[in-house]
């Protein structure tokens, strides 16, 4: 019989996780994967932190613990800390009863979740992402049925922000549209906006009732305090408007595997949110009926606790303190090898990633020769590197500069 | 009051005042002014009043999870000792984007068996699910996108999220006839005439076995008929596979109905749950495949199923996962799992004859043979929404509106009170 489906092409490889299966098949001793932004040690091997495992054996330990659906907006208690997490345990807006936080799969589950109920109930389906964003941004919110316009946001020339161009581009959206906004450590450039530049930003917002969705990916884990990466997210809500926020515990607590997030709705009233979680979940019953168990178990566990709380901050920040002094080695050592450019912005970038400014031609280049890995947009995982691996890198990229256009 | 008075008086004491005047004015009242309250689901819907209900009489009869005889969740043997070997060696990796492969293997061979010619040739495209309703969303967002005229024919009744599945991916539904309202049982003739008249090539949505909500499967020689009858129409058939193992004790017996068009050459797509026979709800872990007509096909197609989970949650969770390929790839907890589904399913046989005895004894006026008739976790019992409403309001029994009875909520120290309570709604009809 033949098939319904022969008229189906194969589809290309993600070029993230296409990376990972290239590095896999590779049999180089040399090889380096700095593709996916997942985290390593100094030995190149992925973490689980130990109050993650604490959490893990009391849950395992615990024999009145059942494997019941939860609800389809997920764990009350992981909701609601995670809600405090990112708006901060004083937010007017949680003491209002303002803000709808449904459990969702990690960072792109908020987003998906959260792209269909405005697709749903939100008078403007446009929503605009910087130019550039992670490769999934454009394809979850096109499934979604919005339709995608990009703002200015990095600046090839100086490997910072355009921030004038964003301001233009913001600045010319139509009333109401949806903006997205990297609350810190932007990926895949690593570029912010300074607070000030943040503060035009909202300004700007405001003033042309823009809906800010913030992609919260990396909270605590690009300058080590969670309070301060979140400040983005904190001055939006303080200023009483509403906005979207979907986080993942996938970095910052390296779950990523189980899929833990959380999609939170700010709204004007708690009639409101109330309403509106509802409707999320309409949502999520067709989609999957309610999210996974495991992974916001040992969330709850761990930020319901002040000692482990307090150990997790301690864990986090040890590891944004080895990327930002995985940035300085690197820095360092080009400047020592005297690899033509300017370098610095591998400093003034934060979080997971360097957008190197390295091309197509040079990366390719890098692979073949040096058995590097990263993304084509030359977009490397600090994550993966480390003090051994870093001359291999720069004897990489020193050729590639000197040896390739 | 003004409105912006009541700002400066609910800004008053936060000292936020400054921005809110300045920039709150502008858009002072919300985006989702118009959003309505949305409607409780039917289902879980139920289970949040019981949970609200304070009498001590309370019975769950409404959502489809397994209890115990004394009316209390059960984690299986086997899941525990595999979570007991997980636990700490785990480095929580994302998986690729189609899943555990080992899991997904060892899940193939429970639908298309061990030995079966098609896991050897690699034609089937499979991928890791979120459970069952992952696994029949990513078909109806497939279905959508390469067959974007079809649609989907869905039985009278089905499990009511269905219809939000195959809307939500914006394929057209179609129905066709299934229960028999006067015979508790198959509409069988209904269900081959819509078969037959439905359009050359069209889809359909099968359950595997024990059917939900009603209980009612085909014979063996009906679904012998049936799968005929789609080979001489050329449909498709989507099989959603909830309860391997749960309806008859015995997973390759439940499977019967798939291995039947696989033996007749139909190219079909599956749905696999492991929420009901591992007890895994919580965890969402299940499995879509979709047979096809070469390897390469196979390639091709799992690598669209890939681009559709993308964009909606990048990877599969891993913990389920884990659990379900540490029992299926170990003999002996795998054999354990059998033994433990085979007594879930046992007991649930159980209450089936002990309800019906104890309505006949009751001296009923209704024949309530379907009641044994019937399979899997559900009963149709074929009370009207009225009755149901009594039944709660009066005697603070749960249960879906459309009279369906979760049989794993029965217990021995509940049925005696369920029948009398049933016989009570029901003697005067």
């Amino acid at each position: 019989m033949d098939s319904v489906f022969s008229n189906v092409d194969r589809a290309p490889e993600d070029p993230i996780l296409g990376v990972t299966v290239a590095y896999n098949n590779d049999p180089s001793p040399a090889k380096l994967n700095l593709g996916v932004g997942a985290y390593r040690t100094e030995e190149g091997k992925p973490l689980v932190l130990d109050v993650v495992r604490r959490a893990e054996q009391q849950l395992v330990n615990d024999p009145s613990r059942v494997k019941e659906y939860i609800p389809i907006a997920g764990l009350a208690d992981f909701n609601k800390l995670s809600a405090k997490l990112i708006l901060g345990a004083d937010s007017p807006a949680i003491q209002e009863s303002r803000v709808a936080t449904i459990q969702c799969l990690s960072g792109t589950g908020s987003l998906r979740v959260g792209a269909e109920f405005l697709k749903k109930h939100y008078h403007q389906s446009v929503i605009f992402i910087p130019k550039p964003t992670w490769g999934n941004h454009p394809k979850v919110f096109n499934l979604a049925g919005l339709s995608v316009e990009y703002y200015r946001y990095y600046d090839p020339a100086t490997r910072g922000l355009d921030f004038q161009g964003l301001l233009e581009d913001l600045g010319a959206a139509p009333s109401g549209a949806i903006v997205l906004l990297h609350a810190c450590a932007h990926n895949p450039t690593g570029v912010d906006p300074t607070p000030e530049e943040w503060e035009q930003i909202r300004q700007l917002i405001r003033s042309k009732s823009l809906l800010p969705f913030f992609d919260s990916a990396y909270q605590g884990f690009a300058s080590g305090s969670l309070d301060t990466d979140a400040h983005s997210v904190r001055t939006f809500v303080a200023d009483g408007g509403e906005c979207l926020i979907a986080q993942s515990y996938a970095k910052n607590m390296g779950l990523y595997g189980e899929r833990v997030g959380a999609l939170s709705i700010v709204c004007k009233s708690a009639d409101v949110a109330s309403k509106v979680e509802s409707q999320v979940k309409l949502v999520v019953r067709p989609m999957y009926s309610s999210p996974p168990i495991h992974g916001a178990s040992i969330v709850a566990t761990i930020l319901k606790n002040s000692d482990m709380y307090n150990d997790w901050t301690i864990e986090l920040k040890g590891m944004a303190d080895r990327i930002i002094s995985m940035r300085q080695q690197l820095f360092d050592a080009l400047k020592a090898k005297g690899t033509p450019g300017d370098w610095s912005h591998i400093i003034k970038q934060i979080g997971m990633f360097t957008f190197t400014g390295l091309n197509k031609e040079q990366v390719v280049f890098m692979t073949k020769e040096y058995h590097i890995y990263m993304t084509s947009d030359g977009r490397i995982s600090m994550a993966g590197l480390s003090t051994k691996t870093v001359p291999h890198l720069v004897e990489a990229i020193h050729a590639a500069v000197t040896r390739v256009d | 009051m003004s409105m912006m008075a009541m700002t400066i008086r609910n800004s008053a004491s936060r000292g936020t005042m400054m921005s809110r005047q300045i920039y709150g004015l502008r858009s002072m009242s919300s985006w989702w002014k118009n959003v309505e309250p949305a409607p409780k689901d039917p289902i879980l819907g139920v289970t949040e009043a019981f949970l609200a209900d304070p009498s001590p009489d309370k019975v769950n009869v409404g959502v489809g999870a397994y209890r115990d005889d004394n009316g209390k969740p059960v984690v299986l043997d086997c899941v525990r000792e595999a979570e007991r070997r997980i636990a700490g060696t785990s480095f929580m990796e994302y998986l690729p984007m189609g899943g555990s492969v080992k899991m997904v293997d060892e899940t193939l061979k429970l639908a298309y068996g061990d030995n079966s010619e098609f896991i050897k040739d690699k034609r089937i495209a499979a991928v890791q699910s979120l459970s069952g309703t992952g696994a029949c969303r990513l078909f109806a967002d497939f279905q959508k996108r390469f067959r974007p005229d079809s649609q989907i024919y869905i039985p009278v009744p089905t499990w009511s999220n269905h219809h939000n599945i195959w809307r939500d991916a914006q394929v057209t539904q179609k129905t066709y006839h299934y229960y028999h309202p006067e015979t508790k049982g198959l509409d069988f003739s209904g269900l081959m005439d819509d078969v037959k008249n439905a359009p050359e090539g069209s889809f359909f949505l099968l359950h595997a076995c024990a059917h939900n909500p009603t209980g009612v499967d085909p014979t063996e020689e009906q679904w012998r008929e049936i799968s005929q009858l789609f080979k001489a129409k050329k449909h498709f058939a989507f099989f959603d596979m909830a309860y391997q193992g749960f309806a008859s004790g015995d997973p390759e017996r439940d499977a019967k109905s798939i291995r039947i068009f696989l033996e007749d050459g139909h190219h079909i797509g599956i749905s696999q749950s492991y929420a009901k026979n591992m007890g895994l709800y919580g965890q969402r872990v299940g499995c879509l495949s979709v047979l096809c007509e070469d390897e390469k096909q196979a390639v091709t197609v799992k690598s669209q199923l890939q681009q559709l989970a993308r964009p909606m949650y990048s990877n599969p969770p891993l913990h389920g996962a884990q659990i379900v390929s540490t029992i299926l790839g170990d003999p002996e907890l795998k054999s354990l799992w059998l033994k433990e589904v085979k007594v879930m399913a046992d007991r649930i046989i159980g209450m089936r004859t002990s309800l019906r005895e104890s309505l006949e004894k009751l001296g009923s006026p209704l024949s309530w043979e379907h009641v044994t008739k019937q399979i899997g976790m559900f009963c149709y019992s074929g009370m009207t929404p009225e009755q149901v409403d009594r039944l709660t309001s009066e005697y603070h029994i749960y249960m879906t509106r459309n009279g369906r009875i979760s049989m794993a909520g029965v217990t021995t120290g509940n049925v005696g009170y369920l029948a009398n309570a049933i016989h009570e709604v029901t003697k005067s009809s």
